[in-house]
């Protein structure tokens, strides 16, 4: 284990019941890479966060986070790391300092006063300080939320979908604030939905239903996938039924008036999805796979265990 | 494990700012003990029976035998043995028994001669309801028919053959705020603490919360020490509130040592807590908190002897509430509020108490989520 490797595990795993949440995950995350975590709901992406700061234990599988043993050291590395979860969940009925303040003393914090107040003003807080957390708006709350994981000043940050139902022009700042972060050394695993925020990762993980089945970067995901796309432009619906029944096309995805028409096997496609398209009076273009396809393509594999 | 005096006190202090914040939970700890203060004037009335009672029998003549023999014989007195005077006052300041009865030297002379003769029952008359419709059995027992055969001067037509007093012991006038304000005590303390505690462990889960304190370095002692210490302080200002009612309101007495007291609140205290952290850890969310609680709680009221007088339920009713810590702090309370009990006497309800405590504490332990799993 290198100083350069900031998660290092191995056949990590998470049975509850006899569900397997998380099965067998490798994952290799560089000291201040920004790490996207992608996949369908309920794919288990929160589970392994979860096993990683240790609030939950791993049925099985080993590996270390900052250097330190997932099972074994579970309270070192809760110091050195900042986890944002999901759902709000800083205190509604404390006002925005008595949050910071409350998790700075958790952290025991030495010169607690100075950290909040900096931190306030670093995130632009301070109007809001003695405002009740419960009654700030969605944007607000996740701000409050990322001040109070960097609080500590931790060498990992684990974010969990922290822009769900944030507008984008507080999204696009967030992602700022994520990049100078990881500019200063912090490293940064951040789950997410969003096609943007995937793009703006150095590197990514695709999990379905506990399986890790794709990572590397953008471009490693796209060739992992093994897909070829087609773009048709003005399709209707009739024109998208007719190339859902064409030989080799796996997925169909509209981006506005252009089609696109994807599937595993280049060559099927090369002489069908032009056939298709010039009987219906229509133009195809072969394009190279967008980050989009691919995560199409992976989903939709996913949910059908049996061709994968 | 490493313990932090500085987390411990972060938690307390938030969970402080929290309970300021809900007004309707702070109306409630001060308003609930008031109002079941002023609202539980009149208790419900029953008909107790098996009163456990002592002898104390200073002429063995045949004529007490036959008393006792007709006490024994009646459903409302459970005689429990014959003791001498020094024994029998300690048997009454424990609890143990709730008459005695004492014959005069000379009883059977005196009876035979037509002289009237003294019986003195001294009753424990903290629970007024239980004493009362026993004392008037006591009068009505057909002792006379069991006299018949002895040869006997009749006193003045009419006169019964003996003269019985009743010394009302603890609570000479039968005021039942003696009995009501001790048994509030419990009460509120039982339904405070335990729902309150359930809660606050359970609405951190709810919220989501109690995941971000588990991501931080807080250990599951910290947060639970943390998390109970405001609620003592409830506690006991709740106690100080109704005792403060109950001495300048209803002029309840107080005999025995207030230290003692507060020690044996504070006990009452640490077990109800403990109960209510135990259930908050099996709890799901508050809901299931508050049901539970519920649960507890009314077996507590009705079996205790809050309500209905403890020697007036069946067996395995009195089996279940000796299980109960209100039952015993009860005992307590009224042992030390009317009586002047000291600690020794009381041992035997002090350790019933902590046994709970223990066994509860063991549970909860074994129960409490140290992670999400």
């Amino acid at each position: 284990m290198s100083h350069s490797t900031a998660i290092h595990v191995r056949g990590l795993t998470k049975r509850f019941a006899d569900r397997t949440v998380v099965n067998a995950v490798d994952l290799t995350v560089n000291r201040g890479e920004i790490y996207g975590f992608l996949g369908p709901n309920g794919s288990g992406k929160t589970t392994f966060i979860r096993m990683l700061c240790g609030l939950l234990t791993p049925d099985s599988g080993s590996g270390t986070c900052l250097g330190h043993d997932l099972v074994r050291e579970a309270a070192a590395i809760k110091r050195k790391v900042g986890y944002m979860t999901q759902r709000f969940s800083l205190w509604d009925d404390l006002s925005v300092r008595e949050n910071l303040d409350f998790v700075g003393r958790m952290y025991g914090l030495s010169d607690r006063r100075a950290a909040v107040q900096t931190c306030l003003n670093t995130y632009g807080l301070a109007d809001r300080a003695d405002q009740l957390a419960g009654t700030l708006s969605g944007g607000w709350k996740q701000r409050l939320a990322l001040a109070s994981c960097l609080l500590h000043r931790p060498d990992l940050l684990l974010l969990d979908e922290p822009t769900a139902g944030v507008d984008p022009s507080a999204r696009r700042e967030f992602w700022e604030e994520l990049h100078r972060l990881s500019a200063t050394g912090v490293t940064l695993l951040v789950s997410t939905h969003y096609m943007d925020e995937a793009e703006r990762c150095h590197r990514l993980a695709y999990l379905a239903y506990g399986d890790l089945i794709a990572h590397g970067d953008a471009r490693d995901i796209i060739a992992q996938a093994g897909i070829t796309t087609w773009t048709v432009r003005g399709a209707d619906a009739a024109a998208r039924a007719e190339f859902a029944a064409t030989p080799g096309v796996t997925d169909l995805a509209s981006f506005g008036t252009v089609l696109h028409v994807t599937g595993r096997d280049a060559a099927l496609l090369a002489t069908h999805v032009p056939k298709t398209a010039a009987r219906l009076n229509l133009e195809a273009t072969p394009i190279e796979a967008s980050l989009e396809d691919a995560f199409i393509h992976l989903m939709q594999r996913a949910t059908r265990p049996a061709q994968s | 494990m490493n313990f932090s005096w500085h987390r411990f006190w972060g938690i307390a202090e938030k969970e402080l700012i929290q309970l300021r914040r809900d007004r309707l939970t702070l109306g409630m700890i001060i308003g609930i003990p008031l109002a079941q203060l002023f609202l539980f004037g009149y208790a419900i009335n029953s008909e107790p029976k098996h009163l456990p009672t002592a002898i104390v029998m200073a002429d063995p003549g045949p004529a007490a035998r036959a008393y006792v023999q007709a006490l024994r014989a009646s459903e409302y007195f459970d005689v429990k043995g014959i003791v001498d005077e020094r024994d029998s006052t300690r048997l009454l300041d424990r609890g143990d028994v709730q008459f005695v009865v004492t014959f005069p030297a000379g009883f059977h002379r005196d009876l035979v001669r037509g002289r009237r003769p003294t019986i003195l029952i001294e009753a424990d008359a903290t629970d007024p309801m239980t004493v009362g419709s026993a004392l008037a059995v006591f009068s009505g027992l057909p002792v006379s028919e069991m006299l018949r055969d002895m040869p006997m001067t009749t006193p003045s037509e009419g006169a019964p053959p003996v003269d019985v007093r009743v010394q009302r012991r603890y609570n000479p006038e039968v005021v039942s705020a003696y009995n009501i304000v001790p048994g509030l005590l419990g009460v509120i303390l039982t339904m405070t603490m335990v729902l309150m505690t359930g809660l606050a462990m359970t609405r951190e889960r709810e919220r989501g919360t109690f995941e971000q304190l588990l991501a931080t370095p807080a250990t599951p002692i910290e947060v639970m020490t943390g998390k109970i210490v405001p609620y003592i302080g409830i506690g006991l200002l709740q106690v100080t509130l109704i005792l403060l009612a109950g001495r300048f309101v209803f002029d309840v007495p107080i005999v025995g040592s207030l230290a003692l007291l507060y020690a044996v609140v504070l006990l009452f205290i640490a077990a109800t807590l403990t109960l209510g952290m135990t259930l908050s850890s099996l709890a799901r969310n508050q809901l299931q908190a508050m049901q539970m609680t519920f649960f507890y709680f009314l077996p507590s009221i009705l079996l205790s002897g809050f309500m209905f007088p403890y020697r007036g339920m069946p067996p395995w009713a009195q089996w279940v509430g000796s299980v109960l810590p209100l039952t015993h702090f009860l005992i307590l309370v009224r042992g030390i509020l009317l009586k002047g009990a000291d600690w020794v006497t009381l041992w035997p309800h002090i350790w019933p108490i902590i046994v709970f405590m223990m066994v509860v504490l063991g549970i909860g332990l074994k129960t409490y989520r140290r992670t999400l799993d």
